[in-house]
């Protein structure tokens, strides 16, 4: 099942990447790296199939940064729609010049 | 589950769970509805939760459902409807035509690699025998297999991550705290 496992997460993650390039909305944005997040954890638990529990073991920490990883980035996004009154990315530009 | 050859039905539900999942990520990235790309992004992962099952991480695939399904994609339904931005027509969030064409190459040049990824072969030496995992599930439940290397091996990391956890939970609530000049306008 190895082979089908990294097909499957690589076309997720290739989804999760074309929506964090075509998508303006931040929360979505947001979510897509979510998803690239979980891709990845797919193909770590199909290595463990194969090389030892370990794979298993990281996916744990993957989804302790993940989870970090979304309270901290939704908490930005509360700020900023505090700031900007919108989470349309492209209105979002105070660093440029 | 402990197999030589793999049966039909095992074969079958795993397909099924992964068209499942790439679809709902397709429906996903594609709904202008912010809360229906949620409830989407949660049937990817119910289904990415059935496949850990099926490649022998019982353990994980319930954190996945407890974890990813349960809260932080529940968090982020709250900060939705937090900000109210539950309504699809008010953004029309889709970028431009230059924006798509750098997605589609990116998109294309990871597909290159999927087929590269496909052909590649697992270094035999560095192979576990046939079954190992799923004997040591067997033999001893789902959970101790990761328990071991997780308190033995990888204690430090294990460690590190409370001070991250800590770092984090300090991060929201500095950055989600009303300012006091905020206050009084």
């Amino acid at each position: 099942m190895l082979a089908e496992s990294l097909f499957f997460s690589a076309v997720l993650f290739m989804i999760g990447v074309v929506g964090v390039l075509t998508r303006r909305n931040a929360i979505i944005v947001f979510m897509c790296v979510e998803l690239m997040l979980n891709a990845v954890n797919l193909t770590f638990v199909a290595f463990a199939q194969v090389y030892g529990v370990a794979g298993q073991v990281f996916v744990f920490f993957v989804m302790t940064v993940a989870a970090a990883e979304a309270a901290v980035g939704l908490a930005i996004i509360i700020a900023l729609f505090r700031h900007k009154q919108t989470v349309d990315l492209s209105n979002i530009n105070i660093l440029k010049g | 589950m402990v197999h030589n050859e793999l049966p039909l039905f095992y074969v079958f539900h795993f397909y099924l769970f992964g068209v499942i999942a790439i679809a709902s990520a397709l429906a996903f990235v594609t709904r202008r509805s912010p809360v229906a790309a949620v409830l989407w992004l949660v049937n990817t992962m119910f289904s990415l939760a059935a496949m850990y099952v099926l490649l022998d991480a019982h353990f994980i695939g319930v954190i996945q459902v407890l974890v990813y399904a349960g809260a932080i994609m529940v968090v982020f339904l709250f900060v939705i409807m937090l900000l109210n931005l539950g309504h699809a027509s008010e953004i029309n969030d889709a970028r431009g035509l230059g924006w798509k064409l750098a997605a589609g190459l990116v998109g294309l040049a990871l597909l290159a690699q999927v087929f590269a990824l496909t052909r590649a072969q697992v270094p035999e030496k560095l192979a576990l025998p046939e079954n190992t995992v799923a004997n040591q599930v067997a033999a001893q439940g789902a959970i101790a297999p990761i328990a071991g290397p997780l308190f033995n091996q990888y204690l430090l990391a294990f460690e590190v991550t409370s001070v991250l956890l800590l770092a984090a939970v300090v991060g929201a609530v500095v950055l989600g705290k009303r300012r006091e000049s905020a206050h009084a306008r």
